[in-house]
């Protein structure tokens, strides 16, 4: 699989911001092909994690009501820039992938 | 005791059981399927936060007053509440309704994400401090439904 994870962390004033973008269809398993008139498959993240300093400080689970190709943002403290974060995701067929970034 | 052949056969297959049962557990650190596969937003809620009691909060909901691609809308949550352990996003009418729940001990109280509306809803954030639950709702119009249809 190509690179799924695309992230930008930024550190201003304590707080860094931290912006992922993942590649993932997230199908529902509700929606039918157009051509094949079949159900497509389930198939999303299930869950996602930011770790920095080998410690967790971001977690969700979610379900196939996020859209197509994620985008997820959120702010933690404890870090500086020149720190990494990793980001590593899990799918309902058991599927992952991580990456990991240096906050500016 | 002896160590028989019959008592070998039982303990192995204990253990296996033991294992298979453990196992998952450890590996998806407890995805809460119920929830998630809850068909109304009080199944959901009472799947995953063990209540569907609630009062109004402080939280900011940030969404677009009329979206007009149901598969892609963006929303931000921020929790003025102190102690914000989680942010639950659930959108009432879609068929799924909990969208994701975000674990926020030890960050801000703040995320943002893009998700799937089927057709004109409340967008619901719930926020989880201590024992007590918060939430606001505001209503996204939806011209085109983003769950296939």
């Amino acid at each position: 699989m190509a690179e799924t994870i695309k992230i930008r962390a930024k550190s201003t004033d304590d707080i860094v911001t931290v912006k992922v973008l993942v590649t993932h269809p997230m199908e529902t398993g509700t929606r039918k092909d157009s051509r094949t008139n079949k159900l497509v498959p389930a198939h999303f993240i299930k869950e996602i994690k930011a770790e920095a300093h080998g410690k967790v400080v971001f977690h969700a689970n979610t379900g196939a009501g996020v859209a197509r190709n994620p985008y997820f943002a959120f702010k933690f403290k404890g870090a500086s820039p020149g720190d990494s974060i990793k980001i590593s995701w899990i799918d309902n067929q058991g599927n992952v992938d991580s990456r990991e970034a240096v906050i500016k | 005791m002896s160590l028989t052949r019959r008592t070998v056969i039982k303990n192995t297959v204990v253990a296996g059981l033991a294992a298979m049962v453990g196992m998952p557990k450890l590996l998806l650190a407890a995805w809460p399927e119920n929830a998630f596969k809850a068909k109304s937003m009080e199944e959901a809620l009472t799947a995953l936060l063990g209540t569907t009691e609630s009062e109004q909060g402080d939280i900011v909901i940030k969404a677009p007053e009329i979206a007009e691609n149901g598969a892609v809308v963006p929303v931000t949550v921020t929790s003025n509440i102190a102690d914000t352990e989680s942010i639950s996003i659930i959108v009432p009418h879609n068929p799924q309704p909990l969208v994701a729940s975000f674990d926020l001990k030890d960050s801000e109280p703040f995320v943002s994400v893009r998700i799937k509306m089927a057709k004109t809803s409340d967008i619901v954030a719930l926020v989880k401090s201590g024992d007590q639950l918060f939430k606001t709702a505001k209503e996204v119009k939806v011209t085109i439904g983003g769950c296939g249809g």
